[in-house]
Order: structure tokens, then sequence, then C-alpha cells
């Protein structure tokens, strides 16, 4: 199929920016989107100019590097997967593509379509850890059971990839969903309790540190997260924060 | 000439020797180790784990990765599991079974007090990992839940549904955080390691550039860890992601670090098949669908061709007409053999003309049995009487979804086609290095105070790696190795005082890292970088893939140098050095697997045997199996770098094993 994209490009952080028009043909249905990306690029070197700058690592939907904004929405058009999972199958022969980046005031632009989301990793550093020595002296692992039913549910929340699809689409730009995953995994598990108090108060403080804007449950961070990370976090989250807020 | 000492502990029994060996190491007061650096390279399980763990004893320790963020290293995509000998299901699994598992698995060429040492830490790393909060699954009763993996006959692999590599490094990288928040790890994010600096025969520090800015940046330490992966890229089409490179490797190795048996490289049985010339990269899926898939072909040849053309489906092919080619080739193992021997078996089929897609690439991999199995299993569970077909149906894929959910949907949004419906098709990809650079028992290259850990080095796998221990090797020499060994290294080192980064040596280092990036900035070529790679892959594919011979590899030897040749000529890189430049980064990537592909090419022509991952075709037994030569090639190959790859001089750790009786690897 042919294709018209229109791409933003943008030098650097201080470059103003533009939409700028490319045409690609015989893509193939079973292209991936960063294949057909590869294809433009490909085209762009070869004819003197620079290819389009664009995150991405895995191609297999884990990394959570992949961050683009495809015809306003983050990942593109389909539920339930990242950029390198949209296959050239979701658009028609003479589509116009809008690819632009995450746009989030806490995610500046580095290039192109590539944003800085170091953000999350203080989020991270502000208490998204639980305080164990790396020692090999722990107790047995089967020494703390836990049901089943918290096991499952702590591994879905940490099923996040920290991609920001959830902020790119806020209209707030919050990153509740992201925080409400981080704090949901321990909460739902007996270790690191000790610190949970501190943890979530640690996190949100970092989280508004960064800019980020807050939940007005429009819920459609949990329409596009790829991984599925559901609302219940960004609940269960404000039910840690309130248990710290009043505690003693 | 630097010579080959394994410095493994002598005299004691294996199974004592780590423990002594810990008892009578150098210790490094706490004070002291407050004025020590430890740079990292990589922060996926190995170099997060090590990371961390070095940063928590008290050290300084400097990180670096190309990624955005520690969280998205490869490591991250693993998914089946990390094994351990905890014999929690009492199925007679202990540290000795892991341990032969493992030699065996590797088919006998790797070191075994390394392997003992992996298997005797193996229980620690679950402990570690659970009080982390890795979310491992979990049985009714609250107790960790286990499957069993290739190549195995226990049940010892521990799990965190198809994402456990994720949830690992997601634990790693916690670890990490906890100390980037307490000041003792500074983290580099999208930097990139182009040289190690050498202070006396010393490692001292690295040269990197800041993938942002462009800039090169001088970093000065004690000691440096490199733990940047395997180099399964070498291919182009790799199960890796695509910024996977061998750069750190291969520049150590440049500098003096031995680089071992390059030629062994792990092709994976279970990837999602080619769709055409255009594809970036190759799918995992992964090797626990074994567990419950049963692998088929068609029979008969006339079925093949209808499937291809569209007029058959392989639902439409009745039970007597397939050929479950693992289980009559290997009743004791059956689905579940090794990775090398189940490759094989499908590079057999569809050789002889028997794979079911359009290049002709690909096997079955069918669940209708298990679903059938499950849902009359779940039935009886929930006492429904005289279950209808599609109850059974609902209630197997239920259980199917539980355990595979997540490759099932990924499966399903690449190929566009339901596997709980219709069979998977899987081809071998390559997807892991267990060659890498040479490490002594201490971790250490050849290299003074250089160290290699996970993927990067080459010590734990031999020639071929069972599945779910590659996580386990890397939390291993992160967490619980490294951290005895460097400080043993580091405790001469109490009153060096802080490495200047205003030397010739650090000057000259940096000298010829900008030389290079200029060159490419500034050269008038026509070809793009990934021309080249993709031409590369070509070669390293059809001549040293699945299979190997004389002729061949010669060849890959010549065209390889050919290539590189023309590279240098006519490589074109756009943009410029002082920006983010990503063209410039795979070109400087793509420079150091043009060589590496070449030493592969020649180690595996030296190696007159087949073993694990790597086959002659020159060396097969009467029914095709692989056939390995112990009594002149139980060694390790260490390549000196030179110059040249062709002209590396050969270097040979003679193996011994002790405790293990080699024998041949039979799965029949």
């Amino acid at each position: 199929m042919n294709l018209t994209l229109k791409i933003w490009r943008q030098k650097g952080p201080q470059d103003k920016g533009q939409m700028v028009d490319y045409k690609v043909t015989d893509i193939s249905e079973h292209m991936s989107f960063l294949e057909m990306m590869d294809v433009l690029n490909e085209q762009l070197v070869n004819s003197g100019d620079e290819p389009v700058a664009f995150d991405h690592d895995c191609r297999e939907g884990i990394c959570g590097m992949c961050s683009m904004y495809i015809n306003g929405e983050a990942h593109g058009p389909d539920r339930g997967i990242t950029t390198c999972q949209l296959h050239m199958r979701s658009f028609k022969d003479g589509d116009t593509i809008y690819i632009e980046p995450f746009r989030a005031a806490a995610f500046p632009v580095v290039k192109d379509l590539v944003v800085d989301r170091s953000s999350f990793d203080r989020i991270q550093h502000a208490g998204g850890y639980i305080s164990v020595n790396t020692s090999g002296n722990t107790q047995d692992a089967n020494s703390i059971p836990i049901s089943k039913v918290d096991a499952d549910e702590a591994m879905d929340a940490a099923t996040c990839i920290g991609c920001g699809a959830c902020v790119a689409t806020c209209k707030n730009s919050s990153a509740m969903l992201f925080v409400g995953a981080k704090v949901s995994q321990y909460a739902l598990l007996p270790q690191g309790q000790v610190e949970a108090a501190d943890r979530v108060m640690n996190m949100v403080a970092q989280m508004d540190l960064e800019g980020f804007g807050n939940c007005t449950n429009t819920g459609a961070c949990e329409v596009e997260c790829p991984k599925g990370i559901s609302l219940e976090n960004i609940a269960r989250m404000n039910r840690e924060y309130m248990k710290a807020t009043t505690k003693g | 000439m630097t010579t080959l000492n394994s410095k493994v502990p002598k005299g004691d029994n294996l199974s004592e020797k780590w423990s002594k060996y810990k008892e009578h190491i150098n210790l490094v007061n706490p004070a002291n180790k407050r004025n020590i650096d430890i740079i990292v390279v990589g922060t996926g399980l190995a170099g997060g784990s090590a990371a961390a763990t070095l940063a928590e004893l008290g050290y300084n320790v400097k990180a670096f990765c190309y990624q955005d963020s520690p969280r998205r290293a490869h490591s991250i995509a693993a998914q089946g599991g990390i094994n351990a000998a905890k014999n929690y299901q009492g199925d007679g699994d202990s540290n000795y079974r892991l341990f032969y598992d493992t030699v065996k698995g590797g088919d006998y060429r790797s070191r075994e007090a390394n392997v003992h040492r992996l298997a005797e830490v193996s229980g620690n790393i679950i402990d570690q990992c659970v009080a982390q909060g890795v979310p491992f699954a979990r049985d009714y009763g609250g107790l960790l839940d286990n499957r069993s993996f290739g190549g195995v006959l226990v049940s010892r692999t521990f799990y965190a549904k198809g994402q456990t590599g994720q949830q690992l490094l997601l634990g790693a990288y916690s670890a990490m955080n906890r100390q980037i928040a307490r000041g003792k790890i500074t983290m580099h994010n999208r930097h990139e390691m182009l040289d190690v600096v050498k202070v006396g025969g010393k490692a001292r520090g690295i040269i990197a550039r800041n993938l942002i800015t462009g800039e090169i940046e001088r970093h000065s330490a004690h000691a440096v860890v490199i733990a940047s992966g395997g180099y399964g890229n070498v291919y182009f089409l790799s199960t890796n992601a695509m910024g996977s490179n061998a750069t750190a490797a291969w520049k150590i190795h440049k500098k003096g670090a031995y680089f071992a048996n390059p030629c062994y490289t792990q092709i994976h049985p279970t990837c999602i098949p080619r769709s055409g010339d255009y594809q970036s990269k190759l799918t995992l899926m992964s090797e626990s669908l074994r567990n419950d898939g049963r692998i088929w072909v068609p029979k008969n040849i006339e079925d093949v061709k209808a499937i291809r053309e569209g007029k058959l489906k392989p639902t439409q092919i009745a039970e007597e007409n397939r050929d479950y080619y693992l289980e009559r080739r290997y009743p004791a193992f059956g689905n579940l053999v090794p990775r090398d021997v189940a490759s094989r078996a499908a590079k057999e089929r569809c050789d002889a003309g028997y794979g079911v897609n359009a290049t002709g690439e690909a096997v079955y991999l069918d669940f209708a049995s298990a679903i059938q199995r499950y849902g009359k299993e779940q039935a009886k569970i929930h006492n429904i009487n005289n279950p209808s077909e599609s109850k059974i149906l609902e209630l197997g894929e239920a259980i199917v979804e539980a355990k595979y959910g997540n490759l099932f949907q990924m499966y399903e949004k690449i190929v566009a086609e339901d596997p709980y419906k219709t069979p998977m098709m899987i081809y071998p990809a390559t997807h892991y290095t267990m060659g890498g650079v040479w490490v002594d028992y201490n971790l250490m290259t050849t290299v003074e105070g250089l160290y290699c850990i996970g993927e990067a080095n080459f010590s734990d796998h031999g020639a071929n790696r069972l599945g779910a221990s590659a996580l386990m090797q890397g939390l291993a020499d992160g967490y619980f190795v490294l951290p005895y060994t460097i400080g043993d290294y580091l405790a001469d080192d109490i009153r060096t005082g802080t490495i200047s980064i205003d030397s010739k040596e650090f000057d000259d280092a940096e000298k010829e890292v900008k030389e290079r990036l200029d060159f490419f900035i500034n050269n008038e070529g026509t070809h793009s970088v990934d021309y080249y790679h993709k031409k590369l892959g070509k070669i390293m594919w059809e001549k040293c893939g699945m299979a190997r011979n004389k002729k061949g590899l010669e060849e890959a030897i010549q065209e390889i140098q050919e290539v590189r040749e023309d590279f240098w000529k006519n490589v074109k890189v756009p943009g410029s050095l002082n920006e983010f430049n990503q063209e410039l980064e795979k070109a400087g990537r793509v420079a150091d697997f043009l060589e590496l592909g070449e030493l592969f090419a020649k180690d595996a022509l030296n190696r007159e045997e087949s073993c694990g991952g790597h086959f002659r075709e020159e060396h097969v037994t009467e029914d095709g199996e692989a056939k390995r030569d112990d009594k002149n090639f139980a060694y390790v190959a260490a390549w000196e770098y030179t110059g040249k790859p062709s002209e590396a001089i050969l270097h040979k750790e003679q193996l011994e094993f002790k405790d293990i009786e080699l024998k041949t690897r039979s799965y029949k």
C-alpha cells in the first residue's frame, strides 16, 4: 500500500518543530508500524536526508521504549498493544497517518519523536522499591506465603512497562496510572509493608514535583494502556495515600 | 603474552570450592570501600544486580546503559522462567542435579566449578527476588509454583506468567533505584561505552558517548565491569532488541581481553517465522510453550502443498497423518528436548520439504490436545457431568490462557491468527550467545581489573544453554558472585586514591574514539548502515547458522572481509556528531559486528566437531545426531586479538570433568 505520513520533526528540545509530509510506497500489510518507519528512514538516508529519530528497542511489546502518537492515539489505533506490535494491516491503502511524539510537560522532546521519560525513573528513586539488602541471606522464599489472588493482582500491576502512554493520553498529563501500578504492586504484597506509608507519600510528592497533572477519573489512561493496567490501581494508591496521611 | 589461568580453587571437593574460596578471600574495610569507584557497563539482570549490590556494599558505582532507563535492558524480554534447585516439588531436585543437567545440557563445554557455584547460589536468587517483591506465580496454598523446561526431568523453573525476565529485571532495577536514591549509584542513561582505558596494564576507566548531546566523556574507576549482553545481532535478524550490540565486549577484546567460543550461538526453536525481506527482527515465543504444545508437520508431502496453497487447514489433517517428529525421534524427552536438538529437528523437516508456511520455514506447535486435556480435567473439578465439546474447549482454553495468555496474544498480534483455534507456526531463530569474553573463576578477563558478567561472558552454559538458566546466571553473577570476587582484587587498591582522567592513556583512548566517529560523519558513502548489517546477517545465517561446514565457513570469512572493506569505503552516515544521532550509533556497532562475525566463522572452522549450538555437517553420527570429539576438543577456544580477526591467536583452556563422566548426550 501507499501512504502519506505527516511526521513531527524537531531538531532538539529548543527547536520549535513542525509537521513534515512524507510518502512511502509498497508497504506490506504484514509489516509492523516500526518496520514501515524503517522503510521511510532507509529512503531518507539514501536520498541524503536525516532519518526520523524514534525510540524503539525490543520490538516485542515489553521494553516500553517505543512511544509514538499515531493519528491522535498513543501507540496508534489498536487496543492493548505498543507501537512495535501495531501492524500495517490496521491501515488502508492511500491513508494519511499523523505521527507525533508523546506530549507532556514532564516528557520534554529530545528530538523528533523521542521524548525524555526520566521523570518516571525519578519517581521510582523516591520509593519504588523494597528496602532489602542484596546479601543472599534473605529468608526462604516459601516462608512468606502469599495468596494466589494477591500474587496475581500484584503481578497485574507489576506488568506496567513504563511506556508513558497513560501520561500522553491524559488531558491532564497525569502519571497516576503509572504510579498507582507501582504503589499497588507493593501494597498487595506482605514484603515492604513497613515502609508503605513513606513509599506512597514520597512517590506522590515526586510525581507532583515532576510536573505531572492530577487525575480527574476520565479513564483514558486505562483505555490506552498497552498492558491493561486498571484504574483500580489509582483507587488503591489513593487509599494508600489516605492511610498514610491519616496515620497516627 | 597473557597466559590462561582459570584460577579455579585447587584441591577441594567441587561442592566445597566456592564456600572455602569465600572464607579465604581478602576483604575491603567498609571505610575503604567509600574510596573505591567501580564502573558497570550495562544494566540488565547481570549489570543491574551487580551495580545494586556493589553500591550496597559501599563502593561508588557509576552505571551506564544505552537505553533511556535501566528498566529497558533486554533481560526484560525473557519470558519463561528462572531455574533454582529448591526441590519444593519433591521431585528429586538438588544442587548436584541442577549442576549435572547444566553441564550435560551444555554438551560438556562449560567450566565445572563455575556451573557448580551457579547451582549452589540458585536457591538464594529466588529468596532474594521474593524479598524484593517479585510476584512469582503461586499456588492456592500461597506457596511458589514451578514448571518444567526443556532438557530436564524435574520441575525447577520459577516464573511470573510469561514475563519472568521483566519481573526479575524490575526487581534488580528497584534495588538499583534504592542505591541511586542513596547517592551510591550514579546512573548514566543514554550513554554508550566506546572504549576501555588501561593504565599500567589495569582497566581504569572508559570513554563513553552521551547519546543525546554527542559529548565524549571520560570516566575513571578502580575496576570496570562489562555486563553488556550477547552478540546475537551479528545475524541482523535475531530475537535480541534492536539496540543490543557487542561494542563494549568487542572493544575490550581489542584491548587485550580474550574472546571465547564465539561460534556457540543458540538457535531457539520456538520463534515466530520470518514473513518477508523487510523484517527487522524475530520474536521469540517462550520455550515453556513446549510443556503443553505438541510439535508436528504433516506426514504426507501432498498435505504440505495443500496447506501452503491455502486449500487445507492444519486442523483438517487427521491425527494419523501428522508427524510428531520430536516424540517420534526422542521418546524420553519428546517435545521437551533441549533447544539445539529441537532446532535442528525442525530444520531437518523443513529442509526435507515439510515446512508449512509460504517460505517453507515453519512447523506447527499445537495446543489442541492440551486444551482437551485441561478442559476435561476442569469439568471433573467443577463437577460438570457429560460436558459438551464447546464447554470442554472453553474450560481448557481458560487454563491455557492463564498459563501462556500474553504469548498467545503476542502471536495473534503479529501473525493475525488465533492460536487457540489453529496451531501456531514456529521456526528456529538466533537467540542467545553462549560464547563471549573469556573470564576466570573470579569473572575477571585477561585484563587486570576488567570483569565481565552475564551473557557477555562465556563460562557457564557451554555449547548450548538450557531454558531458564540465562536469568539464573545473570543474577548469580551480579548479586552473589562478583561482589565477592571483585573485593578480593580491590583489597589491593585501597591506597590508590581517585584515578585521574587527565592522563595520556585517557587522551589516547579519547582521540581514537573521536577519530572513528569523525570518519563516519565525514565519509562520503553511498550505502546505509543497515545495508551492510543485512549483508553480514545473510552471510552469518547461511554459512554460520544452524549447520556449518568447512567450505561455507571459509567462504564466510572471505565474504565478511569483503563486506567490511566495502563498509569502510562506502558507508553513509547522515547528521552530525554533537547531537542525538541513531545512525551514528548503529554505524559503530555494525563496524564491530563486521569484525566479530569473522572471528565467529574462524572459531567455527577451528572446532572440528559438533557440539551444542555448533553443528558441523562433517561431524555427525549415523542417525544424524551431533558428534562431539572430547579427545581433541574438550577445550575453551579463547582468541587473542592481533589486529585482524582472521589472524587472532588461539589459546586453549583444557576443560576438566572430574565429577561428571563425559557421555554422549542422548534424549531418546
